[in-house]
């Protein structure tokens, strides 16, 4: 049932100069979650619009199990989608809402019944079948969104930022259920959002865009490990670039010369390090800093380092405390230093 | 407490729409009201005998004006519902004068424009015809249709149509299961108010009609002028039913639907 989705230099234009999306390329393989993410304005609803059927690409292919369905209308796609707003149809009743797609293919009565029934189930919502979607609130509205989505079965599921609106509880509740249904279900799905940890808690697969561009396509975790290039690192919360040159094995910078355990290439490079992997002990890596600025976060200080002219982030755990002007010893382990293709 | 004030203003309110026909309705069933009397001194049937005449003008010209006003609310519903969805669902260039061209008509003194379709429909057979009557009406309501359907559109998220596709609805189906009774309200507002502009309509259908169609406004202004209270009070009131009746069923469609605007002129300040 759920499919393999595939786009192929994928590009859009909306006016002559306004590039909405350019040269996609990527993957989802049949029952993968993998969130779109970006600033807004980075082409990713207009990807997702594009697989859904509503947008046509100004060039570039979609292929659904192997099969080009560029020219093929959305109603004959398979492609649910659920949008940043509920948009329920307000004059329908909950149950004439999710049964919409059953209806609009013909299914017959009895079957969906049941399937709506089944549906308002999975998503906790039994009972509210004889309600108006102005008597609901606005986590309940998404969640019959998500119902009316499910019930046609699905072989692309298309999620447009639906849980933006919500407030941070509800989110996080829907989210687990998004979740726990897409893995129930195996359907193939592509998450938008511009969260960047809902895309890590949510997806199997992270393809990072900016400006309709293609960033990175990997895993959660190869954003925070080995990101592809200082944007991606950035928006991952890496804010630490030191440049230098490459030398057989390390690479000599303004802090001294480090040691990596991934080599570089030899040549100019920029090498990146999560604030929380900073350490404060002498060994391997180690120069002397001093303390510019301390935030107190709760379970984090942010301390701003500076040294020999640098300056480094550091997120450290509160029970280490630091002053302004405290003279230091840190240290960047060689596993945490990543270098950035320039 | 509140509930009592609402109250006391509701029957405030309905004294002041209904205290004008209080007079309407004297004279219409009364014989002798002379003019230091404050009430008719004789009563009599006259006014609804005039109004009720087997075969008499009065059901002619009746029949005529809900003929032609039933058929100009449908027609500028048939061709505002379109200009609506396009106007208030997209944006587009240009749509500004669009817009402004739509809105011609009712800028123009009708009277300007309406002499020169009057030559127009004496070549073409329409003059003097209840069609070219119905035509002529089309030139004020479809503006308003038109703008009011507008904001219908303006007002509502387009995207529902969108939704409606990807769950395997055709462009068709999602119009008829989606867009249709979404908008339904709104449509049934503009359909009265173009009924209600054919309905008052005099100088267009004595033009177009030339005395030949007789409506209703028709023979009120020749009563009107004709020195005969009673028998202009007694057409008044056949005059001002459909108009009561109009309200009363806009204001039903009119309640705000759960939550958002399901009123169809909160957006007209908007385009």
């Amino acid at each position: 049932m759920s499919a393999r989705l595939e786009l192929e230099g994928l590009s859009h234009r909306y006016r002559a100069a306004e590039t909405a999306l350019s040269d996609l390329t990527l993957t989802v393989e049949p029952g993968e979650l993998v969130a779109l993410l970006g600033p807004s304005g980075c082409g990713k609803t207009t990807a997702l619009k594009i697989v859904a059927g509503l947008l046509r690409p100004t060039s570039g292919d979609v292929r659904v199990d192997g099969v080009s369905v560029v020219g093929t209308p959305p109603e004959k796609r398979a492609a649910a989608m659920v949008f940043q707003k509920s948009l329920l149809f307000p004059h329908m009743t909950v149950e004439a809402n999710v049964g919409f797609g059953l209806r609009m293919r013909g299914v017959d009565r009895a079957d969906t019944s049941r399937r709506i029934e089944e549906a308002l189930r999975r998503v906790q919502m039994d009972g509210y079948a004889d309600r108006r979607p102005g008597e609901l609130s606005g986590g309940q509205q998404q969640r019959i969104a998500l119902a009316r989505a499910l019930v046609t079965e699905p072989g692309l599921l298309l999620l447009d930022e639906p849980l933006s609106a919500l407030d941070a509880n509800l989110r996080e509740e829907m989210r687990d259920l998004v979740k726990e249904l897409q893995r129930e279900g195996g359907y193939t799905t592509v998450f938008v959002t511009h969260d960047q940890e809902e895309a890590v808690v949510l997806a199997d697969r992270i393809a990072l865009l900016f400006d309709g561009k293609l960033q990175m396509y990997d895993q959660p975790s190869a954003f925070y490990d080995r990101p592809a290039s200082r944007a991606a690192a950035r928006f991952f919360g890496a804010t630490n670039f030191i440049d230098g040159h490459a030398t057989n094995g390390s690479v000599a910078t303004q802090l001294g010369k480090l040691n990596l355990a991934t080599p570089a290439a030899p040549g100019d490079v920029t090498l990146t390090i999560r604030p929380e992997a900073v350490r404060l002990e002498p060994g391997e890596n180690s120069f002397a800093a001093q303390v510019v600025s301390a935030v107190y976060l709760g379970t984090q200080v942010h301390y701003e380092l500076k040294a020999a002219g640098a300056s480094l982030r550091a997120a450290l755990p509160p029970h280490i405390r630091l002053h302004v002007g405290d003279e230091i010893e840190a240290r960047l382990p060689a596993e945490s230093l990543w270098p950035l293709e320039s | 407490m509140g509930k009592r004030r609402s109250s006391i203003g509701l029957i405030l309110v309905a004294t002041l729409v209904a205290l004008p026909f209080l007079p309407l309705l004297l004279w219409t069933f009364s014989g002798e009201w002379r003019f230091p009397d404050l009430l008719p001194t004789a009563w009599s049937l006259r006014g609804i005998e005039y109004l009720l005449e087997p075969g008499g003008k009065v059901l002619v010209a009746t029949l005529n004006s809900l003929v032609i006003g039933v058929g100009v609310a449908v027609a500028s519903v048939v061709v505002g519902l379109p200009a609506g969805m396009a106007l208030g669902g997209y944006e587009w260039r240009f749509k500004g004068v669009v817009i402004f061209v739509i809105l011609l008509p009712i800028l123009v003194p009708p009277l300007a424009s309406t002499m020169g379709v009057h030559l127009t429909f004496i070549r073409l057979g329409l003059a003097d015809t209840i069609f070219g009557v119905f035509l002529v009406h089309l030139v004020p309501t479809v503006p308003y249709t038109a703008i009011i359907l507008t904001s219908v559109f303006a007002e509502r998220p387009g995207d529902l149509e969108e939704v409606a596709r990807t769950l395997g609805a055709s462009p068709w189906k999602a119009f008829r299961h989606v867009t249709l009774p979404d908008v339904a309200p709104g449509v049934a507002v503009a359909g009265l108010f173009a009924f209600l502009i054919s309905w008052g309509q005099y100088i267009l259908t004595l033009l177009i009609g030339g005395g030949n169609v007789v409506t209703l406004p028709m023979l009120l202004f020749s009563a009107a002028s004709g020195n005969d209270p009673v028998l202009s009070s007694a057409l008044a009131l056949v005059f001002a039913l459909p108009a009561i009746l109009a309200l009363v069923i806009a204001l039903r469609f009119l309640k705000p639907r759960d939550g958002d605007g399901g009123n169809p002129f909160v957006g007209l300040g908007k385009i």
